[in-house]
């Protein structure tokens, strides 16, 4: 038993690789027909298992081997810190800064309008709901994960649109649109993982606020969401990947205008929308520039990626 | 509720945060039921049987290519993803050691594939499936593509309705001498089915409104497409139709059946998931 036990750790991975049937079966029987049929499944799963990992390799290769290359010929500083983009003119020019600052902008106007709200329904839906009102609000905020970018950006062009530039002034298709329409989007993203940990808070802390004579909210704001506050920004974060990433909705309502924004009310191009708008009929040094549009967001997502594996494993340890 | 006012007195700002986490509510559900509301209202007049016709033209919008196109997608995506997904969970809750290394790597390959926005698998299955393995714009292109897309929902939903299944089945299923394999087939996979079912439903909703990841892999023309030819899904061409702006009312009635549609399968996926919630109550 012990022997078998120091070899087991010894050889943790090749283990892992053997059925649990053929260490308890005899040996003569692991050539039958069924071993070798236990064997092989194993070998199938394994590399089912193995295809996430694959496809992910694959990507990332394919994009950096082919978007960086164009990065290198345009020059990163160019490419990164350029103000123009002017990809049909005899004399091109690539410079994807007002891209990089559009998205930042919207992603940020969405953030400020859909995480205090998402984070205050999660509140509502922990503590506040009456069980009966649960039953109807839940439902309506998974329910908004699931309706398409394209339906989101129909909305948008067709209601928020006309509702902007009737209050706010200018075209309607501006920062101020696209922040509202990803704002919307990313509320079931906040609402789901904050409400989630919320009420993975120990209940004894709430209960240890009321006995301090804190009233029901204080308790909730003071004791709950600061326990419950890397949860949070694991929601805040994956809110951010979703609204950076986001390409359909915001090519439809943001105006799509390649230079710097002077105010809300002017519209952008975001990193997506320059690619989505641009990649059907560019060929050459354009389209190259374009997929190295597609890796400086990539890069982003990776980053923002990191970001939440360091906060979940930090959760967890 | 004398007591409650009087709380609320001595701690006025309790009552504002009281009052902000309702309205903030309010306007959650408030989005929800304006954006139906609007699609619904904007388009539902202009559902027509034209719509639905077999052969459309430029002044007739038909969408009836683009729905069976999207049907012919999502049976593709899923015959490559669901298998692979399934397998997958399989081997991370059945065969591998808890904490072993492959799992740790699968779990956060998962994870980094549902962080990738659509636009990027649209490049990569551009770069990809069209250009490197000359596939060229068609609608197994697109297929391949989503179910990469797809494949992490599906990983995660089956991982989870593989965790749930109690040990004592397959305790059991060992004791009566059944090997790994018929273990997992027999009595794992079936009691976990409505999990992974759930999951697979999900999936379905995605491809359904999938847009920027098949621009630039199925293509946006609006035909009839085989496998091989390249042809619009539903979704890709309401982007067509909103973005000319000379069928708008064709582009709100396409906007319905979309909605309609997701809001079906997600409805099904929850209420699927609801069900092993409480089978698996009962056998606890």
């Amino acid at each position: 038993m012990l022997r078998n036990e120091a070899y087991a750790d010894s050889n943790l991975l090749e283990e892992a690789f053997l059925p649990q049937t053929v260490e308890s079966a005899p040996k003569k029987r692991s050539f039958s027909l069924k071993s070798f049929a236990e064997y092989f499944m194993q070998g199938v799963f394994l590399l089912c298992a193995c295809i996430s990992i694959i496809c992910v390799v694959v990507i990332c290769v394919y994009m950096f081997a082919k978007g960086c290359p164009a990065i290198a010929q345009i020059g990163v500083l160019d490419f990164l810190s350029g103000t123009d983009w002017f990809p049909t003119n005899s004399v091109p020019s690539f410079g994807i800064f007002p891209m990089i600052v559009g998205s930042i902008y919207v992603t940020a106007g969405a953030v400020l309008l859909g995480v205090p709200i998402g984070l205050l329904t999660a509140v509502f839906l922990a503590r506040f709901c009456p069980e009966r009102l649960y039953k109807l609000v839940l439902p309506a905020v998974n329910l908004l994960a699931g309706i398409p970018s394209i339906v989101y950006g129909f909305f948008g062009m067709v209601v928020v649109v006309p509702f902007v530039r009737s209050v706010f002034g200018g075209t309607g298709n501006s920062i101020i649109t696209a922040s509202i329409i990803l704002g919307m989007m990313i509320l079931p993203t906040v609402v789901g993982m904050s409400e989630s940990a919320l009420k993975a808070v120990p209940e004894e802390y709430y209960e240890g606020a009321l006995a301090l004579g804190a009233t029901h909210e204080r308790s909730v704001m003071r004791v709950l969401l600061p326990a419950a506050k890397s949860g949070i920004c694991a929601a805040i974060v994956l809110a951010i990947g979703r609204a950076v990433g986001e390409t359909m909705a915001v090519v439809m309502i943001a105006g799509n205008q390649a230079r710097l924004p002077d105010e809300l009310t002017d519209g952008v191009r975001t990193l997506t929308a320059n690619i989505i708008l641009e990649m059907g009929y560019a060929s050459g040094l354009h389209y190259d520039a374009l997929l190295g549009t597609g890796v400086v967001l990539f890069v982003f997502i990776l980053i923002l990626n990191l970001l939440l594996s360091i906060i979940t494993s930090k959760r967890k340890g | 509720m004398n007591q409650r006012i009087m709380t609320y007195k001595a701690h006025p700002l309790s009552l504002v945060m009281k009052a902000l986490v309702w309205i903030s509510a309010a306007l959650s559900v408030a989005v929800f039921v304006t954006l139906v509301g609007y699609v619904l209202i904007k388009g539902v007049p202009y559902l027509s049987l034209s719509l639905f016709a077999f052969e459309g033209s430029t002044s007739e919008v038909s969408i009836l290519a683009s729905i069976v196109n999207t049907l012919k997608m999502v049976l593709i995506a899923l015959l490559v993803a669901a298998p692979l997904g399934v397998g997958c969970s399989v081997y991370l809750v059945e065969y591998a050691k808890k904490g072993s290394r492959v799992v740790k790597l699968a779990e956060l390959a998962a994870q980094t594939l549902s962080g990738i926005p659509s636009i990027i698998y649209g490049i990569f299955g551009s770069m990809f499936f069209v250009t490197s393995l000359g596939w060229r714009l068609s609608l197994l292109s697109g297929a391949f593509t989503l179910a990469i897309m797809i494949l992490p929902i599906i990983i995660t939903s089956s991982q989870e309705a593989l965790k749930s299944v109690n040990d004592s089945y397959r305790e059991g299923a060992f004791g009566l001498g059944a090997g790994k394999l018929r273990t997992v087939f027999k009595v794992v996979l079936p009691s976990a089915i409505s999990g992974i079912l759930s999951g697979i439903i999900l999936s379905i909703g995605r491809i359904v409104g999938e847009t920027a990841a098949l621009i630039f892999t199925a293509g946006t023309i609006t035909k009839l497409a085989s496998l091989t030819d390249s042809g619009s899904t539903l979704a890709v061409q309401m982007y067509n139709l909103s973005t000319e702006g000379l069928h708008m009312n064709e582009a709100s009635a396409a906007a319905v059946v979309l909605l309609i549609t997701v809001i079906a399968l997600n409805s099904a996926a929850s209420f699927i998931g609801k069900r092993i919630k409480k089978s698996g109550a009962e056998v606890n």
